[in-house]
């Protein structure tokens, strides 16, 4: 399958982002029960990518929204393969990226992993624990297979390490906002404004800055900087505490208004 | 056992798999280790505090009665001895050392059973710094005891209340929160686990339980010296790592590290990645990490240190399973015949010994007694009281 409406992701974001747009990028759970509602959910709202997380037992980047929603998605059964055959047969016209770990990558076979991506028409892939020194072998399979692997950059980089992350980054660079895990915060971290700056100075490639963005007003206030938002925890959240992926779509929405009114 | 290769690898294990915001951190504590390692002034202030504060060098006991009775010649390496009654002072010490030479004020640490954070906490104690421990809810409960010592120590204890509630969710908890506080805190790990360059360095730091046992021998020992036979329990793998170092290079000297039957990484797990190192791992097809079953919490780990891993896969040392009945009556019998009560974890090697003692018969055997029993008394007394 060619990825959604046959544009790489990368290529979709920036359309966007040179029509002066911000981009608005859900983290969703996959595998939990009701996800591929979800999925369709964002799609209606507008958002210009989606994050499909395929739960790991032990996701050390995520805080207690995400892991609980993926005990949940492992409870219910979640696995790789049926989260990924699943997206396959999902009909939206959204670029969509997993978010997952590397042992579940690993388990699989990175180049297996690679071409069920690119068949499921997923065209981007998210791997918080797989880190520029050992990307090598599951970019080179990746890249392979036309996948698109964002890297993250975080504001504990040199200059001379996030231009060598950005350098790798494709599909869009995924700022980290502040030192620590995803979850919702009270406020803008102020390290998230400055890691954006840093890396739009290094790069044309879209700068989405996700950890630690949780409102509209939020993204709309570093989307001043960078080129959108990745946004996990509170969607998840709200979707967790309603059952509801229309409630989920409705928080999306907002996002996705906020932004574009700016 | 010399220097990783690569990034942080021996063989084909190891690695750095962890968060972008963590790598510059590691990359600097790799260059701090290395620098200090290299510094004669902080060798001799930890040697001074390994002599001094913990009570090196730990003696090498001959069990003669216990040794009568299996058949064997027995030695116990007695790391049951230095402060805080376990081998994970050597490596705290080491830690705590460097991360106030980098400047670091705060420690943050996992525990399973109890020992590395007390232990943890007690440098904190001695070096005035600040200390925060993770342990899984579950462990808090089966080591009351311990959790208390770390709190009167100073330390603050944090019940990990993810996964399985012991040693790996603990584990997640630190790393979790030195994402958000690495810029003032150390991670003071605990064992030959974790992403580079922990494995390496804390086997450094107890490399030294292997030099004193290797000298002991070679005076105890008639001949060459050299013992048939080295044995230790492997959790995450760091006191098997320390007493090993001191006789890898011997070929003759058969190394064998005992698992937990209820958490054998290495036994019945294949290589996958989680806590930052590519090792033998116990989880599903899927690649879900399966939670370790074993009656000590010390033990109680899906992983185990790449190095170990690599050990095995060239075959230089051995990875054999014990149950925990067999350690169960492994406890009993050291304290009944050498009046040593051994830690839980210890009594995994003993238990291999007594098992194996047919296949072992007229051998020299070294045991590393990694640790002292007090703290799994409640826990024995509610499983074996009423028998005695
Ligand atoms: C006495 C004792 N021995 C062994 C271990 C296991 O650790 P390692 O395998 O790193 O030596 C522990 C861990 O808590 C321990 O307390």
């Amino acid at each position: 399958m060619t990825p959604r409406n046959g544009l790489t992701l990368q290529t979709a974001l920036s359309t966007h982002i040179a029509a002066g747009g911000k981009c608005f990028v859900p983290y969703l759970t996959g595998g939990l029960p009701g996800w591929e509602a979800t999925i369709s959910a964002a799609a209606a709202a507008g958002v210009q990518g989606i994050e499909i997380g395929i739960p790991f037992s032990d996701p050390v980047m995520d805080g207690p929204v995400i892991q609980h929603s993926s005990q949940k998605a492992l409870d219910a059964g979640a696995t790789p393969a049926a989260i990924i055959d699943s997206v396959a047969s999902i009909d939206v016209e959204v670029p969509l990226a997993v978010m997952t770990y590397a042992n579940l990558v690993y388990r699989f076979g990175y180049e297996r992993f690679a071409s069920e991506l690119r068949a499921a028409g997923i065209s981007g892939a998210i791997l918080p624990d797989i880190p520029l020194e050992e990307a090598g072998p599951w970019c080179e399979a990746a890249d392979g297979s036309g996948v698109e692997t964002v890297m993250l950059a975080a504001p504990t980089a040199d200059d001379d390490r996030l231009e060598r992350v950005v350098e790798r980054a494709r599909g869009f660079v995924y700022a980290v906002g502040l030192l620590g895990i995803t979850g919702e915060r009270e406020s803008l971290a102020a390290t998230s404004k400055v890691i954006a700056a840093r890396l739009k100075s290094m790069t044309d490639k879209p700068v989405l800055v996700g950890v630690g963005v949780s409102t509209p007003q939020q993204a709309v206030e570093v989307s001043e900087v960078a080129d959108g938002v990745v946004v996990g925890s509170a969607i998840v959240r709200r979707i967790l505490e309603t059952g509801s992926a229309e409630a989920g779509g409705e928080l999306m929405a907002e996002f996705v208004e906020a932004l574009a009114l700016g | 056992m010399g220097e990783p290769t690569g990034v942080g690898r021996f063989g084909s294990f190891g690695g750095l798999f962890v968060p972008e915001t963590l790598v510059p951190a590691l990359q600097e504590l790799d260059e701090a280790f290395r620098d200090a390692w290299a510094d004669q002034g902080f060798r001799d202030e930890l040697d001074g505090l390994l002599r001094d504060y913990a009570g090196r060098p730990s003696p090498l006991t001959e069990c003669e009665r216990l040794g009568a009775e299996l058949g064997i010649r027995l030695f116990l390496k007695r790391e049951d001895l230095n402060h805080t009654g376990s081998h994970k002072i050597n490596n705290v010490l080491g830690q705590a050392l460097l991360a106030k030479r980098m400047g670091k004020k705060r420690l943050l640490a996992e525990t399973g059973a109890g020992q590395h954070g007390v232990a943890t906490a007690t440098a904190a104690a001695l070096l005035d710094m600040e200390c925060l421990v993770y342990m899984g809810e579950v462990d808090m409960a089966r080591q009351e005891l311990n959790v208390f010592r770390m709190r009167l120590l100073g330390a603050e204890v944090t019940p990990a209340l993810s996964g399985s509630r012991t040693l790996k969710d603990a584990v997640n908890e630190a790393m979790r929160d030195w994402v958000a506080t690495v810029e003032h805190s150390h991670y003071c790990l605990g064992s030959v686990m974790g992403p580079h360059p922990y494995p390496y360095m804390v086997r450094e730091f107890h490399r030294v339980i292997g030099n004193e046992t290797a000298e002991q021998c070679a005076q105890r020992i008639d001949g060459d010296g050299l013992p048939d036979v080295v044995v230790a329990c492997v959790g995450g793998g760091s006191n098997a790592a320390g007493i090993f170092s001191g006789f890898a290079e011997h070929p003759s000297v058969e190394l064998v590290g005992v698992e937990p039957a209820g958490g054998a990484a290495i036994g019945n797990g294949v290589p996958g990645i989680v806590h930052g190192m590519l090792s033998f791992l116990k989880q599903d097809e899927f690649g879900q990490v399966q939670e370790a079953e074993s009656i000590s919490a010390g033990l109680d780990y899906p992983g185990v240190g790449p190095e170990h891993s690599h050990l095995h896969e060239i075959g230089r040392a051995r990875y054999v399973p014990v149950t925990d009945d067999e350690v169960i009556d492994a406890f009993a019998l050291l304290s009944r015949t050498e009046g040593i009560i051994p830690a839980l974890e210890s009594a995994h090697a003993i238990a291999w010994v007594s098992r194996e003692r047919a296949q072992l018969a007229g051998k020299t055997v070294v045991v590393n007694l990694s640790g002292r029993g007090d703290k799994d008394v409640a826990q024995m007394m509610e499983i074996m009281g009423d028998k005695l």
